[in-house]
């Protein structure tokens, strides 16, 4: 690896194995990910996508293989990684502001201190007023923005996101998708995101790895470009937006049974 | 409840057995059971003597102490097991076996063990209430949410952090349910003790009572024995409906 590359990737991965016993789960996965962009994990369900990520988290051991993050090879969970989870892993007991605020509690911040930020994030993820309510009383669509807004104010420089959006319903899903394009603009973070829906990764993707199963590895790695800078609106009709969800479900749809 | 169509206060049952008990008391069936006044106005006449304030005060130290030693020991444990694959394999035979076990049988070799007074007193207490307070606090770790462990774990927790923040309060509905019945338990191993270890407390005034044939004596010390577990286990369930938003949404 030379120092070109160490610059502008925020995550590499390096001949990454992952077994379950007899099971193959990852083989031989090397992966980039640039810098300030969002990269998303694509495949049919047992592609290990999930697997990899949490192995990117610190969450799962790798068989072998490393993770670099930032220049340096990832050993467990650190403060420069933030998980947002597919079923929003709120503290029920906990209101709004704790929970957002939790990752910061983790790391010994003092409670004004913590709570103040936290307070800064809830009005950004557009959940002002609800500060003291009970994950119980959110909708899935807001219990997922105390989940994003959790994993924003500890300032990791690496988001992970594992299928965020997929419980929450479609119209708040898309909804999560132009803000998501948003994000990615104004932080300056990297987001890795996983992702079953062809549609959602290439509306949100700088860069799209696509994996394929038996054995699990990255098939193709797919950058659109000319559509990225237009209007959120307008992502949708765009012929290029088109040709790469097309070309992504000729990929794919042999593995579908 | 609902009879007639009205709405009945809570607690009508034991109004309606009060009364046959009074009647059945009043007719002097049998000398076993004096009528609920008689055992009212001996109620009175004894709770502020000497001897019963002793006996209280003898069995709510012993009460609480064996519960409190129940408690700081079993939940933690409990939440050991339900966390360590390897002590739960290791300690759970155990705590079924004294879930079950005839534990009475076991306070002569406790007397053996620990002496005549209240030292196996207290831990006669806390052998009744520390199993059922063991499983249930490893039934809560058990549900627990894995994606909340993974959570704490990826923000960096301690697992301290992870044991006082997460596993605690996850398994929080079961651990006070499981600290109920254990009190309840309590009662029953606190009397054993004290009439079976040495003859104070509570204990003492059943076996002088029920010696001397006094049963509205007898049946006062057993009302207030009822009055206190009762309220206690009350206060329990109140707080276990404190945590109940939570409980169904883990």
């Amino acid at each position: 690896m030379n120092i070109q590359t160490t610059s502008t990737n925020a995550v590499a991965v390096r001949n990454v194995f992952k077994n379950y016993g007899e099971v193959e789960a990852l083989q031989d996965l090397s992966l980039d990910f640039p810098k300030g962009e969002l990269t998303s994990l694509l495949g049919p369900s047992g592609c290990g996508k999930t697997t990899l990520l949490k192995i990117i988290a610190g969450l799962l051991p790798a068989t072998s293989g490393e993770v670099i993050v930032n220049g340096k090879t990832v050993s467990g969970p650190g403060p420069d990684r933030a998980f947002v989870f597919q079923d929003f892993a709120l503290l029920p007991w906990a209101d709004v502001i704790r929970n957002v605020a939790f990752g910061l509690e983790l790391r010994g911040v003092a409670k004004t201190e913590r709570e103040a930020i936290a307070e800064k994030y809830i009005s950004n993820v557009g959940l002002s007023g609800f500060e003291h309510k009970f994950p119980d009383q959110l909708s899935g669509g807001m219990r997922q923005r105390v989940g994003l807004a959790r994993a924003l104010s500890v300032d990791a420089e690496v988001l992970l996101m594992d299928e965020p959006f997929s419980a929450v319903d479609e119209q708040t899903r898309r909804k999560f998708q132009e803000d998501l394009l948003n994000l990615v603009k104004h932080e300056n973070k990297t987001f890795l995101f996983v992702t079953h829906s062809i549609e959602e990764a290439v509306y949100v993707s700088d860069q799209i790895a696509l994996l394929l199963p038996r054995p699990s590895r990255v098939s193709e790695i797919i950058r659109p470009g000319g559509f990225r800078d237009k209007d959120v609106d307008s992502i949708r009709r765009d012929p290029e937006y088109l040709d790469i969800v097309d070309r992504i479900w000729k990929s794919l749809r042999s593995y579908v049974e | 409840m609902k009879l007639f169509g009205y709405q009945l206060p809570a607690m009508s049952s034991l109004l309606v057995w009060g009364i046959l008990w009074e009647a059945v008391g009043q007719l002097e069936l049998t000398f076993f059971l004096p009528a609920l006044s008689d055992i009212f106005v001996t109620l009175s006449e004894i709770y502020s003597t000497k001897p019963f304030i002793k006996a209280l005060t003898e069995t709510a130290q012993a009460f609480f102490l064996g519960t409190f030693f129940a408690i700081s020991i079993g939940i933690p444990v409990g939440i050991l097991m339900g966390k360590n694959r390897l002590i739960d394999e290791i300690l759970l035979p155990w705590v079924n076996v004294f879930l079950s076990a005839p534990l009475t049988a076991l306070v002569p070799v406790l007397m053996v063990l620990f002496g005549f007074g209240l030292k196996s007193i207290i831990i006669t207490t806390a052998l009744f209430a520390i199993w059922i307070i063991v499983l249930n606090a490893r039934a809560g770790v058990k549900q627990i949410n894995p994606s909340l462990v993974e959570m704490a774990h990826s923000f960096g927790a301690s697992p301290m952090d992870a044991f006082l923040k997460i596993y605690f309060w996850a398994a929080l509905p079961e651990i006070l349910s499981g600290v109920r019945i254990g009190f309840i338990r309590a009662v029953k191993g606190v009397i054993i003790g004290q009439l079976l270890i040495s003859i104070v407390g509570f204990g003492a005034l059943f076996e002088l009572y029920s010696q001397q044939f006094l049963m509205s004596h007898f049946w006062a010390v057993l009302l207030v024995l009822f009055a206190l577990a009762f309220s206690i286990s009350e206060f329990l369930a109140s707080l276990e409906r404190k945590v109940a938003y939570y409980a169904a949404k883990r």
